[in-house]
């Protein structure tokens, strides 16, 4: 096993508060990881410094052989502005951005790969229609889709079975395991512990901090679970400068 | 009859320009409108097209009503202002929209007061606000507007992918491209480019009509961002056109005529429009099968 992304005393946050506080570890190239901890536990945070959307406010994020543009990326639905008037096969279509880029065209085989991630999500007939239409399942699958199209090594899914039927999870979760199967690296942040323990080899328990980091089964333990709900709170308006010495 | 009225007034050069000059505006503003909506940045625009009004006055104080001189003027002082209130916006946390209103009154009293002051006769000065009538148009103007319309409609071709992706998933376009934040900054020195031609045609208190109320109009009558588009253009076509003539007729000034029937228009989309028009909302009709 080779490590993928390795987060070397890693704190990222906002106006220098932080939400993802000296995390140290090795996701290994191929794992299929869940990242789960209580909402502000800095899930997200993580997620967006993984894929260079934030940089850290100390020490090092590495992705081996990766660009943080070549990592596809879900980001929780409510960033969407679902009001914009886009339907779903432009928007899966975006999905092809590395290799259309600003202006590239997308040409009879691109138009061919985008409708066969519209019919893998099962949303094939869908694709004249406006993306506010659609419900919170359907709006899943056409992200789906367009990681499908992103054809990545490494994918980050945030929330990505939140408020949906179990239908749509299983069929999303078939996805996931199809990337696992296909030795991609799968981070995925969730809150269904039992989802979790079914279907996700390793995980991840952030608090803020790493709680703990390892084979499911163990990490998902009672007293780490209670761990991590008392670790988070809110910001401290007056915190100090934070003393924990500076790794070179 | 019908076309003494509709062909006539074109028999006259200046008209002519006056109507290439609002066609040209209605075909670089549909978009920038569209997006500025679909940005929730119409106010912005408002806002805007007043703090250009300053720098425009200098323009005038320098070399007097030299259309090359004002606009100048404009383009720095929008520019200063865009790149100023974004800076403002992400570093403090003052409520945008009561600074924009503010900002908004002391940019038009200070632009008032600089080409007053300077020897504009209050004749000018309704022109300078309200735009001339349309039979003032000059050629200097025309190109001025042609121009800007030409650099804004490829610019914005060049950053029309990030600034859709901008608007829709912005999280998804930080994590696939860096080109965001240019392609907003590109779109604030548009919508400034933009705003300068509807000062010209349009004069500065209404210039930024024909930007914002055909992409309103369009909002109704589709959930397409290409049809809406191209239906904002045609709506600012038709409005330039049927206000040039209203302007003409009656001899009023450009401005307020192309805003007028561009609001009867909004009127009439918000009544009907398809998409969440009034009539369609009372009586939507039976309910379908599936």
């Amino acid at each position: 096993m080779t490590a993928q992304i390795r987060f070397s005393d890693l704190t990222l946050g906002y106006d220098r508060h932080p939400a993802v506080h000296h995390l140290d570890g090795t996701v290994e190239r191929g794992a299929l990881m869940a990242v789960v901890g209580p909402n502000g536990a800095g899930k997200s945070t993580l997620f967006k410094g993984v894929v260079g959307a934030i940089k850290p406010l100390a020490g090092r994020i590495e992705r081996n052989g990766v660009a943080p543009q070549d990592i596809a990326y879900l980001p929780q639905v409510a960033e969407i502005d679902r009001s914009f008037p886009i339907n779903v096969y432009d928007m899966v279509s975006m999905g092809l951005w590395r290799r259309a880029g600003l202006f590239g065209g997308i040409g009879a085989k691109q138009r061919d790969a985008v409708e066969a991630a519209i019919s893998a999500v099962g949303l094939t007939g869908f694709e004249e229609r406006a993306i506010g239409t659609l419900s919170g399942g359907q709006m899943q699958r056409m992200l789906f889709a367009r990681l499908l199209l992103q054809d990545a090594r490494v994918l980050v899914l945030d929330e990505p079975f939140n408020a949906i039927d179990t239908k749509t999870s299983a069929d999303l979760l078939a996805l996931v395991q199809r990337w696992h199967s296909e030795e991609r690296t799968v981070l995925a942040a969730m809150h269904d512990l039992e989802l979790v323990r079914s279907n996700f080899p390793e995980t991840l328990l952030l608090a803020r901090e790493s709680v703990a980091w390892g084979k499911t089964s163990e990490v998902l333990t009672p007293q780490n679970l209670l761990k991590a709900r008392q670790m988070c709170e809110a910001f401290d308006e007056l915190a100090a400068s934070c003393a924990v010495a500076e790794a070179v | 009859m019908l076309s003494h009225l509709l062909l006539e007034p074109f028999r006259e050069e200046s008209v002519r320009h006056s109507l290439a000059a609002v066609l040209a505006l209605a075909l670089s503003a549909g978009p920038i409108g569209v997006f500025l909506m679909l940005r929730r940045m119409s106010l912005v625009g408002d806002a805007m097209a007043h703090a250009i009004l300053p720098g425009v006055a200098i323009g005038f104080l320098v070399a007097g009503l030299n259309v090359f001189a004002m606009t100048f003027g404009g383009l720095v002082a929008g520019l200063l202002i865009a790149l100023l209130a974004g800076a403002v916006s992400r570093t403090t946390e003052l409520q945008e929209d009561a600074s924009l209103a503010v900002f908004l009154l002391v940019s038009l009293a200070l632009g008032v007061v600089i080409v007053t002051a300077n020897g504009m006769d209050i004749e000018q000065l309704m022109g300078f606000l309200f735009g001339e009538t349309a039979a003032k148009m000059n050629s200097d103007k025309l190109l001025v507007i042609a121009g800007n319309a030409t650099v804004s409609v490829l610019a914005l071709a060049l950053i029309y992918r990030p600034l859709v992706l901008d608007c829709v998933d912005p999280g998804f376009l930080r994590s696939v491209s860096r080109a965001g934040g240019i392609a907003h900054l590109t779109f604030l020195g548009l919508l400034v480019l933009n705003l300068i031609s509807g000062f010209h045609a349009l004069g500065t208190l209404l210039g930024v009509g024909i930007i914002i109320i055909p992409a309103a109009i369009a909002r109704f009558w589709t959930r397409d961002i290409t049809i809406m588009i191209g239906l904002a253009v045609a709506s600012g076509v038709l409005s330039g056109f049927a206000g040039l003539l209203l302007s003409y007729h009656l001899g009023i000034p450009s401005g307020p005529a192309v805003t007028l029937v561009a609001g009867l228009l909004y009127i009439g989309s918000v009544l009907f429009g398809r998409v969440g028009g009034v009539v369609w909302r009372a009586f939507p009709g039976k309910h379908l099968e599936a």
